[in-house]
């Protein structure tokens, strides 16, 4: 398991990260926690000439209050967010997503910014930034732009990071009070998801005020479950309740088949663990 | 005067029967030691493989050219380049005289007969670069039919080896009838059919990778007048003799090493291409050469293990008394008979009868060629097949009669008090006690307060059902009397040797022809040594796996190393009591007949006079003062030929909760009580149990070989071939009963492949008895969520695994291997 050869670099600013990107092109990889790049190095299903590193650039790292959002950068590590008290109160549906996502050395090595970057439909992240309405800040050679989480997952491994930019952080909006759980089914503890559900709910008076659905693995981006968020506004937290409102979940979906379950399966999962998902978010 | 000498001989501390913690864990865990990758050598070359993309392909051309001309590539060879000078591959046991057996070739230069077989070498002068050069060797195939679904291919739709005409390799049957061990099993299903009961089921053995630790690594320095490889194998004895018989080299001109191994499981009972192609290198070469295989290297191309169909008829009495058993299995060879191949169903032919009292049985097994990785041996061979089969039938028939599965089992089971029998399949059982183990695993599970609670859940229709699984298994053990494997055309013997070397400090080398890969060999065999001389356990060194170190041995497989291997050092440790002895009554004036040995020391009886067996030694080293006519010597070898097979047994029992909402499943309490006969190191004997029993549970429920429509390993990396860790498992319960066994001295039974024998049918019984009363009799291994949730709704045991794996990496760039055929599903193609 070696990799072909390459030339590497380690920048210390996000500027000479992008001038490194700018002169080297397509023949350069970027690098974050390395958790899913070394691998694909390692079997030599691509062979980059140059790795960019941003494990230098210090102003990457980072979970900060910025008064309606809370602001994670895209180089901390998943173990530094799955603790961060910030994240714990604004934004718990992350907390939980990253408590089981991979094993503990993946949760130290690997990065926020750099699982959501690389877009694995089965990543534990997505769904989570997208039903909590994150906002992905991508940094280029003419300055800074913003991307709503509803554009930024294009398709399979693909992002709306253009090949001259660099992901380097992502604000999530304060979801204060919000109950929330992430709920993924798989066959072995530090597996992908076969399939998994990221809910975080609001209730008010015992009923469901405003709730947010994601699926992880459902098709080939993370999706939104629109139609269960519509259909649990109003109703009581109940089995009954949540189960009626969770037979929308496949709306919109295109599961892959794969060794781990047919698409049909993961249809009727997604209504299984979207029902245990949402309950088990408004039971706080 | 010593504490030991105060104290009456009887108070010394035995070791075994000790907690002793493993003397080799440091080295093992810390890897400060020599592992064969850790071996450098002066100028030592490296190589990569260049393997085939296609199951089944002729080779039209090999360009070697621009591998070549790659930074510091010192040679690019084929298959045509090497010739001769690469031998063959071995198969050491053909099942039948008529045995269709295709030439093995470690790199075949005119056609391919799996994905992952090697078609070039690549040789540099760093394992970097030759992996580099690996991606520009150019072989243009032209692809063929391959022979891929088992019962296809016995059917010869497609030929794995179109030379040969056929796939079916061999047919072995054994018969009751025929051998006079019992009765017709066609008589006893005839009438059954009228007046009993008959039951038919067709159970799927996954194919399964064995997944050791440590990849297979090989360095070979032809440099001196012995040729020495390093192999991390399990069998350095008989990869010595399979190398001289096969290359033409002397043996005497041949020492292998086995240095610390990182596991087996039977994954390195195995002569293999890769030492074959690395041995013919450094040969030709002149120089030193290192091969060592990555992970996807490992899975795709070391051997597999099980891959079988079995029908199975059972014919039984309306009360459940079975009155036959009749076993059809179709084994997949693979591409190749493999060393042990067709022979692993084979050691399961006379354990589908298990701890039962059959009046009528007979097995049959046609082994078949395909155009996948070829078969051989996986910690159980055979046995885990046999338990599976028949275990899974005793709960079916306890289904069919209406009554508890552990009462089925009574009614059949060889009752205590009738040891030694003799079993239907012609073996005779030295001793077991089924009722004993059964009574304690059921007291630990809490069965009946299990069953209460499997009732409740029933009746309130609760998604959450639970399951009990039974497994009451046996297995023969200690491979094996040279007699019987040579009635059974096995290619060697089954003995083992020792020695017993008395060093005149004190110390004592302890030689062993097993070869240890993890199990604790070095600490288990201390401890006897220091019983039986008296001897400090701390001053007993365990020597094994290098031929010129151990020059006589049989290595480790089939749970032989302390059955057969221990006793063996038995005897050459009782025979340098019995040199020791006169030289000890020559130095104490006394009689021989005087004499009495224990607790390490010669005493004169009747007497304060002794000395200690160091003491003697010591004497003997200087021989000033020794008896006439006897020599300077106390060391002493002993070669020892079981006289049976010894017969472990044990009761597991498996709670599993199945969710019918997801069909998820989740072990809720695992137990076990095995009866393995004295106990050496109970420490080791529960890491034996406890790994065997994840091993087994894995089958059970995660691990496949999955191969798509071409013949491309799907299951090609951890990702998609699903092994268990830790958070995968509960805390199991294990516990023992003693039945010693009568035919070696020790009273011991072999322990390493119990657990994974046992388990697997265990955890099965335990889902399809969760989701009986839903129609269900059968789930097919593994017992994946969809596999459950599919039975529940009506789809029927589950059919194969299909589809890809799940694309977790993306694969990009005009660089890489990207322009190699197929190498975006066998990325190990240069890798």
């Amino acid at each position: 398991m070696i990799p072909a050869a390459f030339d590497y670099v380690a920048p210390a600013s996000v500027e000479d990260a992008l001038a490194a990107l700018a002169e080297h092109g397509d023949d350069a990889k970027i690098i974050a926690g390395g958790q899913s790049l070394l691998p694909v190095l390692r079997m030599r299903l691509n062979a980059p000439e140059m790795i960019i590193d941003l494990g230098r650039i210090e102003s990457l790292r980072g979970v900060r209050d910025d008064g309606d959002a809370i602001v994670i950068g895209a180089m901390t590590p998943h173990a530094v967010v799955g603790s961060d008290p910030l994240v714990a109160e604004h934004a718990s549906l992350i907390t939980k997503a990253v408590e089981h996502l991979a094993d503990a050395q993946i949760r130290h090595r690997g990065t926020f910014g750099g699982a959501l970057a690389h877009a694995d439909p089965a990543g534990d992240l997505g769904a989570p930034a997208l039903v909590l309405g994150a906002e992905f800040v991508i940094q280029g050679a003419g300055g800074t732009r913003r991307v709503a989480a509803d554009d930024f997952f294009v398709d399979l491994f693909e992002t709306a990071i253009g090949e001259d930019e660099i992901l380097t952080e992502v604000r999530i909006p304060k979801h204060t009070g919000w109950g929330a759980h992430y709920e993924k089914f798989v066959r072995v503890a530090h597996q992908w998801p076969i399939v998994a559900v990221a809910a975080t709910v609001r209730v008010d008076g015992g009923a469901i005020a405003e709730a947010r659905v994601g699926l992880t693995n459902m098709g080939s981006t993370p999706l939104r479950a629109r139609g269960v968020e519509e259909a649990l506004v109003g109703q009581p937290a109940t089995e009954d309740a949540v189960r009626a409102a969770a037979a929308r979940s496949t709306e919109g979906t295109n599961p892959p088949s794969d060794l781990n379950g047919d698409a049909d399966y993961r249809r009727h999962l997604a209504t299984v663990v979207t029902r245990r998902a949402v309950l088990a978010a408004a039971g706080g | 005067m010593t504490a030991t000498q105060e104290r009456p001989a009887d108070a010394v501390e035995k070791e075994i029967g000790r907690d002793r913690r493993r003397k080799e864990d440091q080295r093992l865990i810390t890897g400060r030691t020599r592992w064969t990758d850790n071996i450098t050598l002066p100028g030592m070359l490296h190589l990569a493989m260049v393997r085939s993309p296609f199951a089944h392909a002729k080779i039209v051309s090999i360009d070697t050219s621009a591998a070549k001309q790659s930074t510091n590539v010192v040679d690019v060879l084929t298959g045509a380049d090497l010739g001769e000078s690469l031998g063959v591959n071995i198969n050491a046991w053909p099942i039948t005289p008529d045995q269709v057996t295709p030439n093995h070739s470690p790199m075949p230069s005119d056609r391919v007969a799996f994905a992952g077989e090697i078609v070039a070498v690549v040789v540099a002068r760093t394992a970097a670069e030759a992996r580099d050069a690996a991606e520009l060797v150019d072989v243009e195939y032209d692809e063929l039919p391959a022979a891929l679904d088992l019962k296809r291919s016995a059917a010869d739709e497609v030929l794995a080896h179109p030379d040969l005409g056929t796939n079916k390799s061999a047919y072995w049957v054994f018969d009751s009838g025929e051998a006079g061990t019992g009765g017709s099993v066609e008589d006893a299903i005839a009438k059954a059919r009228t007046d009993g009961i008959v039951l038919e089921r067709e159970y799927r053995q996954q194919r399964l990778i064995p997944a050791f630790m440590e990849p297979r690594s090989t360095v070979v320095d032809p440099t001196g007048e012995q040729i020495t490889m390093w192999s991390a194998t399990q069998i350095p004895h008989i990869l010595r003799f399979a190398l001289a018989a096969t290359t033409g080299v002397p043996e005497s001109k041949i020492r292998v090493i086995a240095p610390d191994v990182g596991g087996g499981f039977g994954g390195k009972l195995q002569t293999t291409p890769e030492e074959w192609i690395t041995w013919a290198v450094a040969r030709r070469l002149g120089k030193p050469a290192k091969y060592t295989e990555t992970r996807s290297e490992s899975l795709m191309a070391g051997h597999h293990g099980r891959d079988q169909w079995q029908r199975l008829t059972l014919a039984a009495e309306k009360d459940g008394t079975v009155t036959g058993f009749k076993v059809d299995l179709l084994a997949d060879l693979g591409a190749y008979v493999s060393l042990v191949g067709g022979g692993v169903p084979v050691l399961g032919a006379f354990m589908f009868n298990s701890i039962y009292k059959f009046p009528a049985y007979r097995f049959a097994v046609q082994t078949v060629l395909t155009n996948k990785t070829w078969t051989d041996a996986y910690r159980g061979a055979g046995r885990p097949e046999a338990t599976y089969a028949i275990e899974r039938m005793m709960d079916e028939l306890a289904a069919e009669v209406g009554v508890d599965p552990l009462e089925i089992r009574e009614k059949n089971w060889i009752k205590h008090e009738e040891f030694p029998f003799t079993t239907v399949a012609g073996l005779e059982y030295d001793s077991g006690n089924y009722e004993a183990a059964t009574a304690r695993a059921k007291e630990m599970l809490g069965y009946d307060e299990l069953r209460a609670e499997q009732r409740r859940r029933r009746e309130s229709g609760d998604p959450v059902q639970l399951g009990i699984g039974v497994s009451t298994f046996t297995e023969m053990c200690g491979l094996a009397p040279s007699r019987v494997l040579g009635q059974l055309d096995y290619g060697a013997g089954g003995w083992e040797h020792a020695s017993v070397r008395m060093l005149a400090t004190g110390k004592v080398e302890v030689v062993t022809g097993t070869s240890a890969h993890g199990q604790g060999h070095e600490t288990a065999f201390s401890q006897i040594v220091a019983d039986r001389l008296g001897v400090a356990f701390e001053d007993v060194e365990v020597l094994h796996g290098d031929t010129q170190v151990a020059p006589k041995g049989m290595d480790t497989y089939g749970s032989r190393s302390l059955v057969v291997g221990g006793e063996a050092m038995v005897r050459a440790a009782d025979k340098v009591i019995e040199k020791a002895k006169p030289i000890a009554a020559h130095l104490l004036e006394a009689s021989v007949d005087d004499l009495e040995f224990s607790g390490g020391r010669f005493s004169v009886r009747g007497t304060d006079q002794g000395m200690a067996i160091g003491e003697v030694a010591l004497a003997t080293f200087a021989a000033h003062n020794l008896p006439d006519g006897v020599e300077a010597s106390l060391d002493s070898d002993a070669t020892f030929d079981p006289v049976a097979f010894n017969f472990p047994h044990g009761t597991h029992l498996c709670a599993m909760e199945v969710d019918t909402e997801t069909g998820a499943l989740k072990m809720r309490k695992y137990v076990c009580c095995d009866d393995i006969g004295n106990i050496i190191n109970p420490l080791i004997v529960s890491g034996q149990v406890h790994g065997g029993l994840v091993q087994g549970i894995a089958q059970a429920l995660w691990e496949e070989a999955v191969y798509d429509d071409s013949g491309t390993l799907v299951s090609g990396s951890f990702v998609d071939y699903l092994l268990p860790t830790a958070a995968d498992t509960i805390s199991f319960e294990i516990d023992h009963t003693t039945s010693p066994c009568t035919t070696n001295t020790l009273g011991t039974k072999g322990v390493g492949e119990a657990g994974t024998i046992a388990s697997t049918p265990a955890v099965v019984n335990a889902v399809v008895d969760a989701v009986r009363h839903l129609g269900i009799n059968d789930i097919q291994m593994p017992c994946t969520p969809e596999r459950v949730w599919r039975a529940i709704n009506g789809a029927g045991a589950g059919g194969s695994t299909e589809g890809a794996a799940m694309p977790h990496f993306e694969s990009g760039g005009a660089t890489g291997n990207q322009e190699q055929p197929g190498t975006s599903s066998t990325e190990g193609a240069g890798s």
